[in-house]
């Protein structure tokens, strides 16, 4: 480890230290007020074991793009890797990530209808970017597809029955572009990963993710607010109780 | 088969900034004028639910359809061009209003030295302080004779300013509306700045500081500071943008009409003169021509470049031999800055578009670069944007990118971390230029523009440069981790960049140096006017919008003029 290294490592140490100090406490008090303010004290998702997410009865979540429930779950089980469950709060599973990426790759993101998808399709160099025939909907079909016979290959089972460190194993795997895939890198595919599960994750709650607004409330960013006219000039930072478009 | 409809006296193709100020002026001298707009109506009414980052700033809702039109591209001439597939680097617009619906709103003017760059440069540090490979010109006009113009835009718009920048050109007037008000950020960028010797001012800015009504009897609100500016439209029409200013003016004459779904497929030429322009509603695909008596391209860079190609006016620029003005001296914008890390809180989330104090220290030829191997360089800012959650994961250097060690820090840095930036300067470079491409073609048929582009040596000694300057004044800020932009390499396409496009159509004193004189009227066709960034013959260290619109209302002027007199304006 080169000295920079080292003195930025227990640089971070320290401040994640300070961290949990302070955003824990946020983090609970948060959520407590979110589940209060929806009126349901102790409606969480129940996770099992391996990770099947049983739904709420009444829940406007349902699939609209996977088809069978080993592949939602190999999705929300490598998103909730990326954007894990901790002291600070929920992670992509609780905030419900897997159920958003679901519902974009099922319409206009999932078939990239603003996107120029005309052939012919050349491979180009990496500053000429996204050069794929797939839309994302195939890229994740693909992609969790390949997740699943990764896991097979590796371990012998299941995406959905191998521990956390296995799982970011393969993910690393796929972030490397060390997995191959048809038509697209499975580097490419990792990128997209990672940027849906922070998008279903911080997103306003009307997409389906960001559950009861607890990612902002994580990461004290207070949503839909018409105007911070009054406050802008205080020196002292404010904590303000998160506002979704869907409370209009 | 094509509708002809009855003749104006002036069309302009695309309706935002430059458009909206044509036809506001052509449109008050008593001249009839047809706005063609490809995209939608949109306005302030339509902005009530704009505070949604996923829709508007990560799937670009206000933004081109690229399924319908995009450009190609390649590094350089020995690569086989590839269409931009995706929105990355730049943010192109369609609808009402353009990029200026929603840009940020910083109004800067450029600075004498950058339109007279060749003349002051060559006599500061000799005619080979740069290469024979780049191709720096005088701009055919200089910041006095523009300084007008630069007055009848920020009054138009309403800008919001202090008038402390000791490098600015002279100015004729105060700014119109007084600055925005101050943050703990900013107060500590000011009073860094301050004891390194440096003098930072308030960002001239289009986010409006209080009620203002403009000359033509608009009136622009105060800004609210809400956090969604850049990439949205303002719910409060407190961001000036054609649409609440320049457009309704035009309107209210009674003789301007608007058309919306009218994409330009061509300019109709007709010996020596243009007689108007093919359009395609692209709702019905019905074809019409609109004859005018003058035909302005008020449209983005990369399109007023390709109508011009496709209709073969002008001769297109040959990076082999030299040869041809339309499409040279393509420039961009390099990033140079700094991140820094504090432990101390801060309300990031807070801000306007233009919120933000900045420098010309190290700007333009404001500082001596006899022993530097570049020229020209960048304004220095801190800005206020407000920053949001999904496009800020800010993380110290050697955090992962994901798992539960992003997650704790980019929760933690969120509101723990911010950038100085500057606005680097770009030159322009003989290999940097537009075409059109010979494989790809848009919704209409026609090729798509290609661009050809990479960063150049002058680039990359003036981003490192700059960007250890942008650290200096964050470590006087009291940062704990304080790091500067990684050095540049090659352009990358994919990442966002910026939206200051700049070229291609540059204007020149002599024919022979550009596609438009000093009017913005084309050197070969007196009728045919063409107004946007691509008339920069290189592109300055600040926001491009003062700027450009200054040469709008030059423009405007032109044409009016023209609609008197005829023949040529220079």
């Amino acid at each position: 480890m080169s000295p920079e290294k080292d003195i930025s490592r227990r640089d971070f140490l320290k401040t994640t230290g300070i961290a949990a100090g302070t955003l824990v406490g946020g983090g609970l008090i948060g959520g407590l007020v979110g589940y209060k303010m929806h009126g349901k004290g102790t409606a969480t998702l129940e996770h099992d074991q391996h990770g099947t997410v049983t739904e709420e009865t009444g829940s406007p979540k349902a699939k609209m793009f996977f088809m069978n429930q080993r592949d939602f779950n190999i999705l929300a089980n490598a998103t909730e890797r990326i954007f894990p469950e901790d002291d600070l709060g929920p992670g992509a599973k609780g905030l419900d990530v897997p159920y958003f990426i679901d519902h974009q790759l099922a319409g206009q993101y999932g078939s990239n209808s603003k996107e120029y998808m005309h052939g012919p399709f050349g491979e180009g160099a990496p500053t000429q970017g996204y050069q794929s025939r797939l839309t994302r909907a195939e890229i994740f079909k693909q992609g969790v597809q390949k997740l699943e016979s990764e896991a097979q290959n590796r371990y012998k089972k299941s995406f959905n029955d191998i521990d956390g460190k296995q799982m970011d194993e393969i993910l690393t795997a796929f972030q490397k572009g060390d997995v191959q895939m048809s038509g697209v890198t499975s580097a490419f595919f990792f990128t997209l990963l990672r940027a849906a599960t922070l998008e279903g994750a911080y997103s306003d709650p009307i997409y389906g993710g960001n559950r009861n607004m607890d990612g902002w409330r994580m990461k004290g960013f207070p949503g839909h607010q018409m105007a911070y006219i009054t406050q802008i000039e205080d020196p002292k930072f404010q904590k303000i109780e998160p506002n979704s478009l869907g409370s209009h | 088969m094509a509708t002809t409809l009855p003749g104006v006296d002036v069309v302009t193709v695309g309706v935002g900034w430059t458009g909206g100020i044509v036809a506001a002026e052509c449109s008050k001298a008593g001249l009839k004028v047809v706005g063609l707009e490809r995209g939608q109506k949109r306005g302030t009414e339509d902005y009530m639910t704009i505070h949604d980052e996923y829709r508007y700033a990560i799937r670009y809702d206000l933004m081109q359809n690229l399924s319908k039109e995009t450009i190609s591209f390649r590094n350089n001439r020995n690569m086989k061009a590839l269409p931009m597939r995706q929105l990355g680097s730049f943010l192109l617009s369609e609808g009402l209003g353009g990029s200026g619906t929603h840009w940020n709103g910083m109004t800067y003017r450029f600075l004498p030295y950058d339109f007279q760059i060749k003349t002051l440069t060559d006599k500061h540090y000799g005619p080979k302080k740069l290469g024979p490979d780049y191709l720096l010109q005088d701009w055919g006009l200089t910041y006095d004779e523009l300084e007008p113009y630069f007055d009848k835009f920020e009054k138009t718009a309403g800008i919001s300013g202090d008038d402390k920048n000791p490098f600015s050109g002279k100015r004729s007037n105060p700014y119109p509306t007084g600055p925005m008000k101050m943050t703990p950020m900013l107060t500590q960028f000011e009073t860094a700045a301050k004891k390194l010797k440096l003098s930072p001012y308030m960002v001239p800015s289009a986010n409006l500081s209080a009620v203002y009504k403009n000359p033509d009897g608009e009136t622009i609100n105060a800004c609210q500071y809400c956090g969604f500016c850049e990439r949205f439209g303002c719910e409060y029409g407190a961001k000036s943008s054609a649409e609440i200013t320049v457009v309704p003016t035009a309107l209210k004459t009674g003789i301007f009409d608007l058309r919306y779904n009218a994409n330009v497929v061509e300019i109709l030429k007709k010996g020596n003169k243009v007689t108007g322009v093919r359009y395609i509603d692209t709702i019905s695909g019905e074809e019409f021509i609109q004859p005018a008596n003058a035909v302005v391209l008020t449209s983005y860079v990369f399109n007023n470049a390709k109508l011009l190609m496709v209709s073969n006016i002008g001769e297109r620029y040959d990076p082999a031999t030299g040869k041809g003005t339309l499409g040279r001296n393509y420039c961009y914008q390099i990033l140079p800055g700094a991140a820094g890390f504090f432990d101390e809180q801060y309300n990031t989330f807070m801000g306007a578009g233009s919120l933000g104090m900045s420098l010309d220290d190290y700007n333009g030829d404001n500082f001596d670069h006899s022993d530097l191997d570049f020229i020209h360089g960048g304004n220095i800012a801190l800005t206020q944007t407000g920053a949001r959650p999904i496009g800020s994961n800010p993380t110290p250097p050697d955090t992962p990118t994901w798992g539960s060690e992003f997650k704790k820090q980019s929760i933690h840095y969120y509101t723990r971390s911010f950038g100085i930036g500057a606005q680097g300067a770009s030159m322009p470079h003989k290999e940097n230029y537009l075409s059109l491409d010979s494989t790809y073609k848009d919704a209409y048929g026609l090729p798509l523009i290609q661009l050809t582009y990479n960063f150049t040596d002058q680039d990359r000694a003036l981003h490192k440069y700059i960007s250890a300057r942008a650290a200096d004044i964050m470590k006087e800020m009291g940062a704990k981790t304080v790091v500067p932009n990684a050095e540049i390499t090659d352009y990358n396409i994919v990442p966002y960049q910026t939206t200051h496009n700049t070229g291609g159509t540059v204007m020149s004193l002599k024919p022979e140096d550009g596609v438009v004189n000093n009017y913005l009227q084309h050197w070969n066709v007196e009728n045919l006017f063409a107004v946007s960034a691509g008339n920069f013959a290189h592109n300055s260290g600040y926001n491009p919008t003062g700027t450009l619109g200054a040469l709008a209302y030059r423009c405007a002027e032109g044409v009016v003029k023209y609609s008197k007199s005829g023949g040529s304006l220079v």
